[in-house]
């Protein structure tokens, strides 16, 4: 008897241990999912309250341009806001890590360089609307990976990017995808 | 010779050995007999300080790196470093960073392999761009037939430092004369003003009349220098305002004048003149002498100790001893040489050695002003940090690209014209007109 109920307590204790373990963890997906909702209210904030707003288009307080350093009222361009900011994440956290890619960059080392990158890279631009999210090895770690499509919200994007010398693609118009946010979680 | 006597000498000899490399290691301030091998030229004047690097005995990769971040952060701020740490960290790079681990200094710039260290102290094979940018050809006519091993050796591109050399800068300072027309007003330093002074002094009103009556000649330099004209008496410099009473100070050294000049100490230690003096040493080295260095130095300089006073001349503190003679007393190589027959030193308001390599720069946490950068290599390696801190100033970019990257130019000191001329203008210029670009870079950047 008294065995019996030892080993149903201790089959309780680990049926409960396991369940708690469950309860403890984040879906993957809803992680990546969450981060990119901020990334991407983050991007669309500055992009119209700060850029449109104080810009030459706005207020003309500020200059918005690839050079921004060199430029005394000189601010960061969207993207490289959000490359910004990944970079600041990357010196404080290595819990995850997000890029900003496409497959038509202007700078080529913003091209996908994983297979899984160009997969999902590619879907995003074939299925507006959709994300996409995979698994991965890189360096002997797996990671969950998620690729949500990057749109052009304002003319600003789309005037930017088909007049670049160093633009593959000449033709985006507003509400298209030019690129993905890429975020990674490892496992 | 019996077992047990040989065994004794043995264990001896061992405990001996044991207790010197012990003594070396924990105790004594000469740790020489560590030392692997000679360091690059900006370390070896400090590679007796060995914890200022290597802070932990078994402290590995994060701890050097946290040490050349904490010299050379600042520098790659300014720098708008091209290749920073955080452009490597995300996974996606995993397999580049198995070949080269970008993320530490030490994996381009491996210590204590003087043998094997090129210039800019790269310890990797030349072509290192190659790892990432292999495409660059396709991609680039003008880059085709391009070896790597000529990216960051031929006057176009830097591994850190690009800000003279990216393609929009070049195309926006193209078409300039070789001398420009209206050169940028001239900039005027700061003088120090912690001491607050408001009136000049004489010997006459001095507070230190003791010290008067005993150094005529000293105090007759001192009565014709900046100092007396600033108010600055002698007990401003020669008592130690830390101590209790203000002690009397008979050499006054960087520490002290570091009370006014912050800017000008805070540069003498980053170079190489004054890094042996640095307050982030781990422990206190002498101060530099020629004897100590590697470049061709005059004989007789060989003992000279480099502190403050030994270019500013103390007492007499004249600006234009300081600018040239002062170098000149010390540096024996072929630039140096050149330097008086030179075009430079002989213009109607000479650009003096200091005015290349101790520019006037913006003074951080003030409104605007301008102060001599003390820190002799905060723009020389490489010589295209000269490009906007100083050249720009008076030439055109293609004629400074062209001279910076003309090694025998630089040994004459600049008599004579380039007989290199770098293409990166011309292609900027021959892409911009190849591709649709309608809006125009700006006029300056």
């Amino acid at each position: 008897m008294k065995v019996t109920t030892i080993a149903i307590l201790l089959s309780s204790l680990a049926l409960l241990s396991c369940s708690e373990e469950k309860s403890a963890g984040i879906d993957p997906k809803i992680h990546t999912d969450s981060l990119f909702a901020v990334m991407k209210a983050d991007r669309t904030n500055y992009t119209k309250l700060v850029v449109e707003r104080l810009g030459p288009k706005g207020a003309g307080a500020i200059q918005p341009d690839e050079h921004w350093k060199e430029i005394a009222n000189g601010a960061p361009l969207p993207a490289q806001m959000f490359r910004a900011g990944a970079e600041a994440v990357a010196e404080m956290t290595s819990t995850f890590t997000y890029s900003l890619q496409s497959i038509w960059p202007i700078n080529k080392q913003n091209a996908p360089r994983t297979k899984l990158e160009k997969e999902g890279l590619e879907f995003v631009a074939n299925n507006p609307g959709d994300n996409f999210y995979g698994e991965e090895t890189l360096g002997g770690v797996k990671y969950f990976t998620a690729v949500y499509p990057d749109v052009a919200v304002t003319a600003a994007c789309v005037t930017c990017h088909n007049e670049h010398k160093d633009s593959p693609k000449t033709d985006f118009k507003i509400g298209e995808v030019m690129g993905g946010v890429v975020i990674r979680v490892p496992l | 010779m019996k077992q047990p006597v040989a065994w004794s000498i043995w264990i001896l000899l061992t405990a001996t050995a044991g207790g010197l490399v012990a003594h070396t290691m924990v105790k004594s301030d000469d740790k020489s007999l560590f030392v692997i091998g000679p360091a690059s030229h900006g370390h070896y004047q400090i590679e007796m300080a060995c914890t200022t690097c290597h802070r932990e005995p078994f402290g590995g990769d994060a701890i050097l790196q946290e040490a050349c971040t904490q010299c050379h952060r600042e520098e790659l701020r300014e720098a708008h470093d091209s290749h920073p740490k955080s452009k490597f960290t995300d996974p996606r790079n995993a397999d580049r960073l198995s070949v080269i681990d970008a993320r530490l200094c030490i994996s381009c710039h491996t210590e204590h392999q003087l043998e094997y260290t090129q210039s800019m102290g790269v310890t990797l094979p030349n072509d290192f761009c190659f790892h990432c940018h292999v495409e660059l050809g396709e991609e680039r006519a003008s880059h085709k037939d391009l070896n790597f091993d000529t990216c960051a050796s031929a006057g176009c591109h830097n591994y850190h430092d690009n800000r003279a050399l990216y393609e929009d800068f070049l195309l926006a300072n193209a078409h300039q004369n070789w001398l420009l027309e209206n050169p940028p007003a001239e900039k005027s330093p700061r003088l120090s003003s912690t001491l607050k002074k408001t009136a000049s002094i004489t010997a006459e009103n001095s507070q230190s009349p003791e010290k008067i009556a005993l150094y005529p000649a000293e105090t007759d330099e001192w009565q014709h220098s900046s100092h007396a004209r600033a108010g600055v008496d002698c007990k401003d410099c020669h008592t130690d305002k830390k101590v209790a009473g203000n002690a009397w100070i008979d050499k006054p050294d960087h520490q002290q004048c570091r009370y006014c000049h912050e800017h000008e100490a805070g540069g003498f230690t980053q170079g190489k003149h004054g890094m042996r003096l640095s307050a982030q040493l781990s422990q206190t080295l002498s101060p530099m002498t020629p004897g100590q260095a590697r470049l061709p130095f005059h004989a007789e300089a060989r003992s000279v100790e480099l502190t403050c006073n030994t270019c500013h001349a103390a007492h007499t503190f004249s600006p234009e001893h300081a600018a040239v003679h002062a170098c000149l007393n010390c540096h024996n190589d072929e630039h140096s040489q050149h330097y008086l027959t030179s075009p430079h030193a002989n213009l109607e308001s000479a650009l003096t050695c200091a005015g290349c390599h101790m520019p006037l720069v913006p003074a951080s946490g003030t409104d605007g002003a301008w102060v001599v950068q003390h820190n002799q290599n905060w723009n020389l390696r490489p010589n295209e940090k000269m490009i906007r801190s100083v050249c720009l100033d008076c030439h055109g970019l293609q004629f400074t690209l062209d001279a910076l990257a003309d090694r025998d130019l630089i040994r004459r000191n600049f008599s004579g014209r380039p007989e290199i001329a770098i293409p990166s203008i011309d292609w900027a210029l021959k892409r911009q007109m190849e591709t649709a670009t309608p809006k125009p870079p700006e006029p300056s950047l």
